[in-house]
């Protein structure tokens, strides 16, 4: 008996970790194959953005900030998406902006997938604007907390800004009703904080990447007002606006990030297996060790 | 056509990543490094174009970049940006050792900047802000009653940050009363970067997830 309970702890701790690279493929190919989906709850700290928009009156002012790249869409796209999406559906006047390069590119695929698709009667610089990208980091945002126009002289296909109507009553970030960022990394959702929400005592929400939450969960919620941390936040975003608005149930991009959520599940369960089987190595070597000096 | 092409590069690169993870091999060398070169070229040509003709050219010479970079058309030239235009040549002096001392001063200037801009900030955002996020009421009434789980929540936050605190005080030797409230910091640590890990796990499997899709809608197209 003793030989074997010792065989099996030897086999648990020469798994190759091929074997668990391929189990967490098959843990996310086959959810996603079969669509596995789960119910997903809306926590107060995702559900405090959703209060906050759905509260703003018509006509009021978003600044929405696309600070991540393509390394981090999976996360953050259906964030942005899912807030746009709130926004404009509230009649909301949404200013997109970058304070990363490679952000423009993925307001570009939000204005295809959302303003397109479900609200083509929206009009380009009076209900939304593309701002693009400006270089500066956090010198940028500290920039336009006073003065907007210096910074954006133009949108971001070169047509003055004042030439728009929505720009016409906008000088700086304060008057903005909400900041948004949906961030990966710096400058991000930190600098908003640091650099507009405190100053100017302007709200700031966000969306990040799951790595980067635990670092911001610090400031809400009186200096962030809500924070979206990874795939989940977005997924429990995604849940309260379906659940507030119906007629967003059953539209594949209305619940990305509620899709991606059933991979991630059982790619979890996976992970947490191991996590178990490697304790189990652990400690049965060790009583192993301690049985061997005693004999 | 152009989609079904970028499909395919995509997938047969992801692919050659992912190979990685039987084992080292030539296919993953070659996406490794081509990675790093399209990222090299990307980042010198957004530099290009983002920063130093719209911040610098189109403001020292506007005709020059008219029509190419996003401006006013009234634009007029605003002579003053040439010394930030000096200040970034300084800094190329680095490169020649006889002058290199000079690139201290555009250095000095940077950092001087960053250093002034960023104090007052982290002071009230990280500072004095993060003091008070944690002068939570102990006692919270709601409706008629107390509210148990923000009191829990408030008591967990006082004295998570006084032990962790606890724990990098090290002007004191970590015994008695005050050692067992550095033990107790160091639970609280432990628990804090299990939380970080969970979430960076989370955050890899939505990428895998993400990569899984890409994938999938590349079988599609073939079958």
């Amino acid at each position: 008996m003793a030989k074997g309970k010792r065989d099996v702890i030897d086999v648990l701790k020469a798994i190759d970790r091929r074997i668990i690279f391929l189990l967490i493929a098959l843990a996310v190919i086959i959810p996603l194959i079969f669509h596995l989906v789960f119910s997903i709850r809306t926590s107060p700290i995702v559900q405090a953005i959703f209060d906050k928009i759905e509260a703003l009156p018509p006509g009021s002012k978003v600044i929405l900030s696309f600070d991540y790249g393509p390394s981090t869409v999976p996360e953050n796209q259906p964030m942005a998406e899912a807030i746009a999406r709130h926004a404009l559906q509230k009649d909301l006047k949404l200013y997109l902006v970058a304070v990363w390069a490679t952000g423009p590119p993925q307001a570009e695929a939000l204005i295809t997938n959302v303003i397109n698709a479900d609200f083509p009667n929206k009009v380009y610089g009076c209900d939304w604007i593309h701002l693009g990208y400006k270089a500066g980091n956090q010198g940028l945002i500290n920039a336009i907390l006073l003065d907007l126009k210096a910074m954006y002289t133009t949108d971001i296909h070169g047509t003055p800004i004042n030439s728009f109507e929505m720009m016409k009553d906008v000088h700086n970030l304060t008057d903005m009703s909400l900041i948004v960022c949906i961030g990966s990394g710096f400058p991000g959702v930190r600098e908003w904080v640091q650099f507009a929400g405190d100053p100017g005592d302007i709200p700031v929400a966000a969306g990040v990447t799951a790595v980067e939450a635990p670092l911001l969960y610090p400031y809400y919620p009186r200096q962030l007002l809500g924070l979206l941390g990874g795939l989940q936040g977005a997924a429990e975003y995604e849940a309260a606006l379906v659940t507030q608005y119906p007629q967003y149930q059953g539209k594949a991009n209305c619940a990305q990030a509620v899709q991606l959520m059933g991979p991630q599940t059982v790619a979890h369960l996976v992970i947490i297996a191991f996590v178990i089987i490697g304790n189990i190595a652990f400690f049965g070597e060790r009583r192993k060790q301690a049985r061997s000096k005693k004999s | 056509m152009a989609h079904t092409a970028e499909l395919w590069l995509g997938a047969l690169l992801t692919l050659m990543i992912f190979s990685f993870l039987y084992k080292d091999n030539p296919f993953y060398k070659f996406a490794e490094h081509l990675f790093v070169g399209v990222s090299a070229a990307y980042w010198m040509v957004i530099g290009i174009w983002t920063t130093l003709m719209p911040n610098l050219v189109a403001r020292i010479w506007p005709s020059a970049v008219r029509g190419i970079v996003n401006m006013p058309e009234d634009a007029r030239p605003q002579y003053h940006f040439i010394i930030p235009a000096v200040f970034g040549i300084l800094m190329l002096t680095r490169l020649v050792e006889r002058v290199s001392w000079l690139s201290r001063w555009a250095m000095a200037f940077v950092i001087g900047y960053a250093a002034g801009t960023n104090f007052t900030r982290y002071l009230q955002s990280d500072f004095v802000g993060q003091i008070y996020n944690t002068m939570l009421p102990l006692i919270v009434k709601t409706n008629g009653g107390i509210a148990i789980g923000a009191i829990i929540s408030s008591v967990v936050l006082l004295v998570g940050v006084i032990c962790a605190l606890i724990y990098f005080f090290f002007s004191k030797e970590h015994t008695g009363a005050f050692g067992a409230a550095s033990r107790l910091g160091i639970w609280f640590l432990m628990v804090t970067f299990g939380a970080a890990f969970g979430y960076t796990v989370m955050a890899r499997i939505s990428l895998l997830t993400g990569r899984m899709q890409y994938l999938g809608e590349w079988l599609a197209t073939i079958f």
